[in-house]
């Protein structure tokens, strides 16, 4: 089953659109967007594991969780639930912390994530917009340091436009 | 000396070196310590480096710092296409998740 991804990025308005669909019904995405103990088993990238500190899913709530190295170095992330329309939508406010939750700077972003069920399967839209695009850097080389050197054929390409382009 | 751009990135252990300082300035020494390679041979990747125009150096009091010398435009593009990459990842892991518990449920 093929299923959809879709991403596209507006520098003008420092916002990434992210569209995806999974071959599952609504309420179990939603879960999986919402619960910690699902959260924790898909929402870092390899080789990096994500563990929950603290979750508490309600407007005004937070999750606290920490990417953790394969040499146990943990980077901590806060998200901040603004908005909740069960089932359809929540929104929130993400930024870096320490493992307390403080803000570690004044880096940040605002998502919305919208789930919308079809027949098989359900689509999730995650729309996020970035206080600056410098986070956007912060939040890949600080977070994934390691995780970067493996992905050097997206670097070749680019370098290669960038011949082509000279 | 000018070299070909190409020459640069033929070789693994320069892609990796680019990769490495693309994400923030670095001295020769610390870029030696990612590799399992001589420091003479780290030395001889960043001159070829340099002979291709992709290095910038900078000094700070005894130590020589290199960084990757694209503008900054650029360089976001290249941290879109990681966190594009990064995102595809992480929702394959979910589809991997998503199925295990349907079929728990079954």
């Amino acid at each position: 089953m093929s299923l959809l991804f879709d991403f596209t990025v507006d520098k003008a308005t420092k916002t990434i659109h992210i569209t995806r669909e999974f071959a599952a019904d609504l309420d179990l995405v939603w879960d999986a967007f919402t619960k910690a103990e699902i959260l924790d088993q898909w929402s870092a990238p390899k080789p990096y594991r994500a563990r929950t500190k603290e979750m508490d899913f309600r407007e005004g709530g937070r999750w606290l969780y920490a990417m953790v190295s394969p040499e146990d170095v943990k980077h901590w992330s806060l998200v901040e639930f603004i908005n909740i329309q069960p089932k359809s939508s929540f929104s929130t406010k993400n930024s870096f912390s320490d493992e307390k939750g403080n803000s570690i700077n004044d880096a940040f972003s605002l998502v919305k994530n919208s789930f919308k069920a079809a027949a098989e399967t359900t689509t999730v839209h995650i729309e996020k917009v970035f206080d600056n695009l410098s986070t956007l850097e912060m939040m890949v080389s600080g977070g994934y340091k390691e995780g970067l050197a493996a992905g050097l054929s997206n670097l070749d390409e680019y370098l290669r436009t960038m011949v082509t382009s000279k | 000396m000018r070299r070909d751009i190409f020459q640069a990135i033929a070789d693994p252990t320069r892609r990796a070196i680019l990769v490495l300082i693309a994400v923030q300035a670095m001295t020769p020494n610390a870029i030696a310590e990612h590799f399992d390679i001589t420091r003479q041979s780290i030395s001889k990747h960043l001159r070829i480096l340099s002979e291709c125009d992709l290095l910038a150096q900078k000094q700070e009091g005894r130590e020589i710092f290199y960084e990757l010398k694209i503008d900054k435009m650029n360089e976001i593009d290249i941290w879109l296409d990681q966190f594009r990459k990064i995102t595809e990842e992480k929702f394959q892991q979910l589809d991997q998740v998503l199925f295990t518990i349907k079929n728990k449920k079954k």
